[in-house]
């Protein structure tokens, strides 16, 4: 995959790195915003992550990796200028340097009256149970065992799985804390695991791959046949597969596929893109924006959602909000600083990539409400058109402030409301704004996913598919 | 950054419960960057990460741990957190005799852009807005940023290994918006180089602005792009990322391994049509994916991957390498001292041919003029590709006509290789861009002439 450099960086891992991990996040923070100076406002960023990463293949183990790091982002706000810096490590004479160097960002930058820091807002943040402290327990071997049996299950499934590129077990704990001179300190950690198999199917020169996983916030949630099966299906259903002839159509999106299109659409209800005049969406709240079918919420404090958190960036506590209801736009999801630019309530939805970032407003907990059908009954109601099982190409393809959509697609013709056979080397594109319009009906297959979405099973009309 | 001494130790220390090779990779990373948004400098950001990654093999299997903590304590600690990852059984002390590899770095830096004042940055971000504003009425927002980078590491290895490298890249990028009848259109230009603030004596920001607010504006009036199968002329410099995904990543030895490239087993094999020559260079002076050293400590090199058309090399990194018994080629990279290396591509080009652009676009009835692609994705397996056009035309009886709306092209490697029916003499380097694999971003560069392929699926609306 490739991206214009500059244009948001790839997914990496979490956090910094140190090996003076030993300090609790909140106590770090504490000691950072004490360096503030009196006339200038002081916010620590401070994660701790311990990661275990294990990748087997041919029933070894070919990687292993085990590392703690820590990293301290450093916001100074002074006559309404704001500087950033980070280091990825606790030593003080770097987080010294990273305070310094903050401060003398903010002198270069330009002031603005809604700049600074958020001040405690009486909220108090949800309890959810996303920290399971037997996890730290579990023994490195079983964790290899796990990965070992995922491989062996993919492998074992189907004459014509030809192999695995790639079998990865991986957990993590992660402690967040926010502390700030404005009287913010709050601190969040969770717990998580995943298993991920990319699966290979062979049948003479045709070559597939397929990918499964599961995900929890203990070790006994991972499922290792629920990953095997769907490596096994999302590679083989693909064997044979042709080439469509170009139409317009009635689309049905797996829930993988509605989950990312979902995660773009939340994308566009962020403060940041609204404010500065580059989402469709601005200017638009009461209008009715998307079928009467589509009520999407931001809720990270349903603990279901792998984006769940008590406690957002800038140390607010989260709340559930409804972007959009039965088809008419809400409200956006806002930062400190969207929310007074637009005079609205803030809604505790800062994000950041990491400890490296500042604050901006977005999703992390994104869904449908689903509706009544399951997805047999929703692919029964179409004669002709195509179910989609995977997109690609949505950063490249995918253009959030003009709202064009294409993007790669692979998946299923449907025939007589039965899925027939397996189509590839196809698109489908429409607009964003036509997409949500066009919405015919959501499944009632509500689907938790490790993406700051949750999927469902979507009947889309009137796309484009482009082939042969 | 270590004395020879401390990286010995340190290598003894992973070692010391056996092990077929061992590594420490030691990274100190300074950025900066500047960000103008809405008319306004939001604010300017630096960051400092520095540690070290260490790795052990023992069989199969790699062990790994990182640190940020760069004493000899902190070093041994990794170490052994690596080792006994690494699974080891046996046991034995092996000293490792350290060899200074001087790899030439592809290009000097002129000004690193830590010693430029930080009102200079801010001040090249005011005039690209000014110039971007000033582009056309229509033009409603404008987004600069500079960034610069200095990246420098030390590698050193159970082979003896011992390599360093000092990696300053410099960027600057604009993205516009339009607003008009249609909506609003986007608009995006960068330029980047591997070399310090002297960037900007020879690329003008004023310049880059107008670009990206050009492009922009002249997407107000573009029409829908059409759907189905055509032929489409990619521009010089624009389209090198169509041999990063169609064949790139599949040429990429560790894929290659695990069945999970079309490419594989098809070495000698005529794979493209006999007007490809495609290369993959660490070496290019300042383009963006070039250095001194890879981050295994091997030196850069020009690799010919396909010639006339024939397959004639993978990719490979360091343990592909030793395993097959051949040398390395310079492609081990990695983001950062907290990831393993892969084998990864560098800058990687199509060879200029023969043929006169102007006659390639005029021999192609209907189809699609490319003049700047975006990203791209491509599942290694099947071959099948997307890259987004962010430039487009439509080509109507061999004349470009009008602008069109973005959108993904999907073809399939393989197929798409032997489809290339002309490439003209007029090669340019493209945009600075950003690989991911697994989670790893690392700059790569690319680089094309303008090409015709015959038939390639334009994803469009429009009939």
């Amino acid at each position: 995959m490739r991206r214009p450099a500059g244009a948001g960086a790839a997914a990496g891992t979490r956090g910094g790195g140190s090996a003076a991990a030993d300090a609790a996040p909140l106590e770090v923070a504490d000691r950072v915003v004490a360096m503030a100076h009196d006339d200038e406002q002081l916010e620590a960023y401070v994660v701790r992550s311990t990661d275990t990463q294990v990748r087997v293949h041919g029933g070894e183990v070919e990687q292993l990796a085990v590392a703690s790091s820590v990293g301290v982002g450093v916001r100074v706000v002074r006559d309404g200028r704001q500087g950033f810096a980070s280091c990825g490590t606790v030593d003080p004479d770097a987080v010294a340097e990273a305070v310094a160097e903050a401060r003398d960002n903010a002198a270069h930058g330009e002031p603005d009256e809604a700049a600074g820091l958020p001040e405690p807002d009486g909220v108090e943040p949800p309890a959810l149970d996303l920290w399971h402290p037997g996890y730290a327990e579990v023994p490195l071997d079983d964790k290899v065992a796990l990965a070992l049996e995922l491989e062996r299950a993919v492998v074992g499934a189907d004459r014509r799985i030809t192999g695995v590129e790639s079998c990865d077990y991986e957990d993590w704990r992660t402690e967040v804390a926010v502390c700030s001179t404005t009287g913010v300190r709050r601190s969040a950690r969770e717990t998580g695991g995943e298993l991920v198999a990319w699966s290979l199917a062979g049948d003479g020169d045709d070559l597939q791959s397929g990918f499964g996983f599961s995900f929890g916030r203990s070790f006994d949630d991972l499922d290792v046949e629920a990953a095997a099966r769907d490596a096994v299906e999302r590679a083989v259903r693909m064997l044979g597969a042709t080439k469509p002839p170009s139409a317009r159509t009635t689309v049905v999106l797996d829930p993988w596929v509605t989950a990312q299109l979902l995660g773009v659409v939340a994308g566009m209800l962020a403060g940041d893109e609204v404010v500065k005049g580059r989402s469709p969406f601005a200017g638009r709240v009461g209008e009715e924006v998307a079928s009467p079918r589509v009520t999407l919420v931001e809720d990270p404090t349903d603990p279901r959602h792998w984006g769940a958190s008590p406690v957002d960036a800038e140390g607010r506590a989260t709340r559930r909000v409804p972007l959009v209801t039965a088809g008419v736009l809400e409200g956006f999801v806002h930062s400190t600083w969207t929310a007074r630019r637009m005079g609205a309530e803030p809604t505790g939805s800062a994000v950041r990539a990491g400890h490296a970032s500042t604050p901006v407003a977005g999703c992390r907990a994104v869904s449908l409400v689903p509706g009544d059908a399951d997805p047999a009954r929703l692919v029964a109601g179409v004669d002709d058109g195509v179910l989609v099982h995977d997109v690609s190409g949505l950063h490249s393809g995918v253009n959030p402030v003009s709202g064009d959509l294409s993007t790669g697609a692979e998946g299923r013709r449907i025939r007589g409301g039965e899925p027939a056979e397996p189509l590839r080397e196809f698109t489908i594109a429409s607009t964003l704004p036509r997409l949500l319009r066009d919405v015919v009906a959501v499944g009632s297959d509500l689907t938790w996913l490790p993406a700051g979405a949750a999927g469902v099973t979507l009947v889309v009309a009137d796309v484009t598919v482009s082939g042969a | 950054m270590l004395d020879d001494a401390t990286i010995q130790r340190t290598l003894a220390a992973a070692l010391r419960t056996g092990g077929d090779f061992a590594e420490v990779f030691v990274e100190d990373k300074r950025s900066s960057s500047a960000m103008l948004d809405d008319g306004r400098v939001e604010e300017l950001s630096s960051g400092r990460d520095r540690g070290a990654g260490i790795r052990v093999v023992v069989g199969e299997t790699t062990g790994f741990a990182h640190t940020a903590d760069l004493s000899e304590e902190g070093l041994r600690a990794a170490a052994e957190a690596a080792a006994a990852a690494a699974r080891s059984g046996g046991g034995g002390v092996r000293e490792v005799a350290l060899t200074r590899r001087d790899a030439p770095r592809p290009n000097g830096v002129e000004v690193l852009p830590e010693t430029v004042a930080k009102g200079a940055k801010v001040e090249l971000l005011r005039r690209a807005d000014d110039a971007a504003r000033s582009a056309g009425a229509a033009i409603r927002q404008v987004r600069a940023r500079y960034g610069d980078s200095r990246r420098r590491i030390l590698v050193a290895n159970s082979e003896g290994v011992l390599a360093e490298d000092d990696q300053v890249r410099t960027l600057f990028v604009v993205s516009a918006v339009a607003v008009g009848d249609t909506g609003m259109q986007t608009g995006y230009e960068s330029v980047g180089r591997t070399i310090g603030f002297e960037l900007f004596d020879r690329y003008d920001v004023e310049q880059v602005a107008r670009t990206a607010a050009e492009r922009a504006l002249t997407k107000l009036s573009a029409r829908p792009a059409p759907s189905g199968t055509m032929p489409v002329v990619i521009g010089p410099g624009g389209g090198g990322v169509l041999f990063h995904e169609a064949c790139g990543h599949g040429l990429e030895k560790d894929l290659v391994d695990k069945g999970a490239s079309a490419f594989a087993g098809r070495l000698g094999e005529q794979v493209a049509s006999p007007l490809v020559t495609l290369v993959d260079d660490g070496t290019m002076a300042e383009e963006w994916g070039c250095f001194a050293v890879d981050d295994e400590g091997t030196p850069a090199q020009r690799n010919v991957l396909i010639q006339d058309g024939v397959l004639t090399d993978y990719m490979w990194d360091v343990l592909r390498s030793r395993k097959a018994g051949r040398p390395v080629s310079g492609n081990g990279r990695r983001q950062s001292y907290q990831h393993l290396p892969m084998v990864r591509m560098t800058n990687t080009y199509l060879v200029a041919g023969q043929d006169d652009p102007d006659d390639i676009v005029a021999s192609t009835e209907r189809g699609v003029y490319v003049a700047s692609l975006g990203g791209g994705q491509v599942n290694t397996a099947s071959g099948d590709f997307v890259f987004g056009m962010t430039e487009a035309y439509l080509i109507e009886d061999g004349r470009i006509t009008e602008p069109l709306r973005e959108g993904n092209l999907i073809g399939n490697g393989p197929k798409v290789l032997r489809d290339i029916d002309a490439v003209g003499n007029d090669f340019a380097m493209g945009k600075p861009g950003t690989c991911g694999k697994d989670g790893q971003g690392v700059p790569v560069g690319d680089g094309v002439p303008t090409l015709r392929v015959r038939a390639l699926t334009v994803g469009g609306t429009a009939a």
